[in-house]
């Protein structure tokens, strides 16, 4: 190969990618794969059209959608909040930002199904006013998925936006743009990739969510169980085989889904001339 | 008067950015605010433009009162240093975005704002470039496309923030001489931002020199250059050679034909090109050395040392054409004679 990078290495490093890929990633999924291998199509048809099964993909991935959607315009907003306005205690709040990401996830699971319950302090609040009960419901898992995906949302979104040049935004108003058409014309489509990109890994976060969500879930067969319990279920049922179905199904709809929203991104992108 | 600016202060904690600010800009000028690096003269167009408030005082644009408009309501166009190009959107979108945001009832239909957005690329000579993106555009066009977008709403005020700042010197002086045509095609009221006193000189029918927060002069560029209102307007507008009455011990200085005419005059400005450098002609007159020059194009620039004064500040500076120059066959080290064709006095204030 002809030396005509600056940067010379493109062997050791792709050595490196490709081996970091079979060790970590390919090995495990094609074991995976193998073991699946073991049932016949109709016993893998089987497994995966229990009724319980598929209400779980309903609730993992519903929830999932759900939570990261609302976790997008609530992390925006917070992000926008972060970056463009001086405020007492900035700092302190955020580095609470990453606080999800280093609590053990069961800790926040008890807390937050401590918080949410009938009795909570905050469970109580709402079913007095509304009358909704949050824990122990899917809502409680859409909570608890916000909060896992919530800093993912605001740590993509926020260095975009901080090198946004604000002149853009003088420069709409100058041309008689309103503030909610620079908004809608400036400064989200600036703004939409990153939050897509958050978006999406706030959703792959929350599909595979399991330690936060048992606590808060309530884990009801048909009602607020997640995929992940399912499979943990059906390990200490010893039904090996099984787990590794429903492993591989989930797989398969989280790379789908994953490939559908970075194809949507890179659009936007191209779009806007960004590529 | 299409500007009116009356009394306009504005205050950063405690700094104290412009004082008292009262100006009068005609219908159709093409005004220069000139002035050094945080003498207040963006944040005077800023406010003009009401991307910022003033503290006190009031700006009139057409006759109207708009001290407490918000900028998209002034019917003002605005031109960023960094050209502030919306990078999402074509250039055709660029120019387009002000007429797309207009109120249903107002706005144009597309067919219409198609037309219009390519006689404006027309205007500024790069219809060719209309399905690029910011990002694939060179500085100058990118700064011209900035142009054509604030041009777009038919705005009754041009703002200009350092339209030529970031741009390299070669491209600096075509877009220079490209806007004065502009100007003159559309004799719309302009105002842009300089720190350069020559792209001032060059493009601008009328210049305001700013220092800290105030007016120094307002006129014309000949009255600036020919007439400075006070030492600092001369001293920031083109080279000048400034001569102190009393550090003139030895009276050297009336033998070059720097004579003050008012008792209060202390301080003398002299351009380079108001000295005479000839052949010394007599052995008592001072002696001047010439220490070097430089070859500036059409004329040539003598460095001139009094005899005795070696210090760097003591140097004088004479500018002559270079056929001149050629004719007197000067050297470097020859002995010669100067005088002072025309000098400005101004008094010393404590």
């Amino acid at each position: 190969m002809p030396q005509s990078n600056i940067m010379p290495g493109f062997r050791p490093t792709m050595g490196f990618t490709l081996f970091y890929l079979a060790l970590i990633v390919l090995i495990p999924l094609s074991a995976m794969l193998l073991k699946t291998l073991r049932l016949s199509w109709e016993q893998f048809v089987a497994v995966l059209t229990h009724a319980r099964v598929i209400a779980s993909f309903k609730i993992s991935f519903g929830t999932a959608l759900l939570a990261a959607t609302i976790a997008a315009v609530l992390g925006f907003i917070i992000a926008w909040t972060l970056v463009r306005y001086p405020f007492p205690g900035k700092k302190l709040f955020d580095a609470l930002i990453d606080l999800p990401f280093a609590l053990p996830t069961a800790v926040a699971g008890i807390v937050l199904a401590t918080l949410y319950e009938p009795r909570g302090w905050i469970g109580k609040v709402v079913m007095e006013v509304t009358g909704v009960q949050i824990a122990y419901k899917p809502l409680g898992i859409v909570v608890a998925l916000i909060f896992i995906g919530l800093p993912f949302v605001v740590r993509t979104v926020e260095p975009v936006l901080q090198e946004l040049d604000t002149a853009m935004e003088e420069a709409a108003a100058s041309l008689g743009a309103s503030r909610w058409q620079t908004f809608l014309k400036v400064i989200l489509p600036n703004l939409l990739p990153a939050t897509i990109t958050g978006f999406a890994l706030a959703f792959a976060r929350g599909v595979g969510e399991y330690g936060s969500v048992i606590f808060i879930a309530g884990n009801m067969p048909y009602v607020s169980e997640v995929v992940p319990l399912l499979i943990i279920t059906k390990l200490e049922q010893y039904d090996y085989t099984g787990a590794t179905a429903i492993g591989l199904a989930m797989l398969i709809v989280s790379f789908l889904l994953l490939l559908l929203i970075n194809s949507l991104q890179s659009w936007l992108r191209r779009r806007g001339g960004q590529l | 008067m299409s500007i009116v600016l009356s009394n306009i202060s504005k205050q950063f904690g405690a700094f104290k950015a412009l004082d008292s600010i009262s100006l009068d800009i005609a219908e159709g000028e093409l005004v220069a605010l000139l002035g050094p690096s945080g003498c207040g003269k963006t944040t005077l167009l800023r406010i003009i433009a009401g991307l910022e408030q003033a503290d006190s005082g009031e700006v009139h644009l057409q006759g109207d009162n708009v001290t407490q408009q918000p900028v998209k309501n002034r019917q003002i166009g605005f031109v960023f240093q960094h050209y502030a190009l919306f990078r999402h959107m074509t250039v055709f979108d660029n120019i387009a975005f002000g007429l797309r945001v207009k109120p249903r009832k107002e706005r144009l239909s597309e067919t219409v704002i198609h037309k219009k957005v390519h006689d404006l690329l027309n205007l500024v000579q790069l219809d060719w470039l209309h399905d690029r993106f910011p990002e694939q555009l060179s500085g100058g066009q990118r700064q011209r496309i900035a142009l054509a977008r604030a041009l777009a709403v038919e705005p009754s005020v041009l703002l200009l923030d350092e339209p030529f700042g970031a741009l390299d010197a070669s491209v600096r002086k075509d877009l220079r001489l490209w806007l004065r045509h502009l100007h003159h095609e559309l004799n719309v009221t302009s105002i842009f931002v300089t720190h350069d006193q020559e792209e001032a000189m060059e493009v601008a029918s009328q210049i305001v020199v700013l220092n800290h927060g105030r007016i120094e002069q307002k006129g014309s560029p000949s009255q600036i250059y020919d007439r400075p209102a006070n030492d600092f307007v001369s001293r920031f507008i083109g080279h000048t050679n400034i001569f102190d009455l009393a550090h003139d011990d030895a009276g050297w200085l009336k033998t070059l034909g720097l004579v003050a005419t008012n008792p209060n005059d202390r301080i003398a400005h002299v351009r380079p090109h108001h000295i005479i450098v000839e052949k010394p002609t007599s052995a008592e007159a001072p002696t001047i050395v010439l220490q070097d020059w430089q070859h500036l194009g059409a004329t040539i620039r003598l460095e001139l040392n009094p005899d005795g004064r070696k210090a760097p500040e003591s140097t004088i500076y004479a500018e002559m054409p270079n056929d001149r120059f050629h004719e007197l066959a000067l050297n470097r080290g020859d002995r010669v004679a100067m005088k002072v064709k025309q000098a400005h006095w101004f008094s010393v204030t404590a």
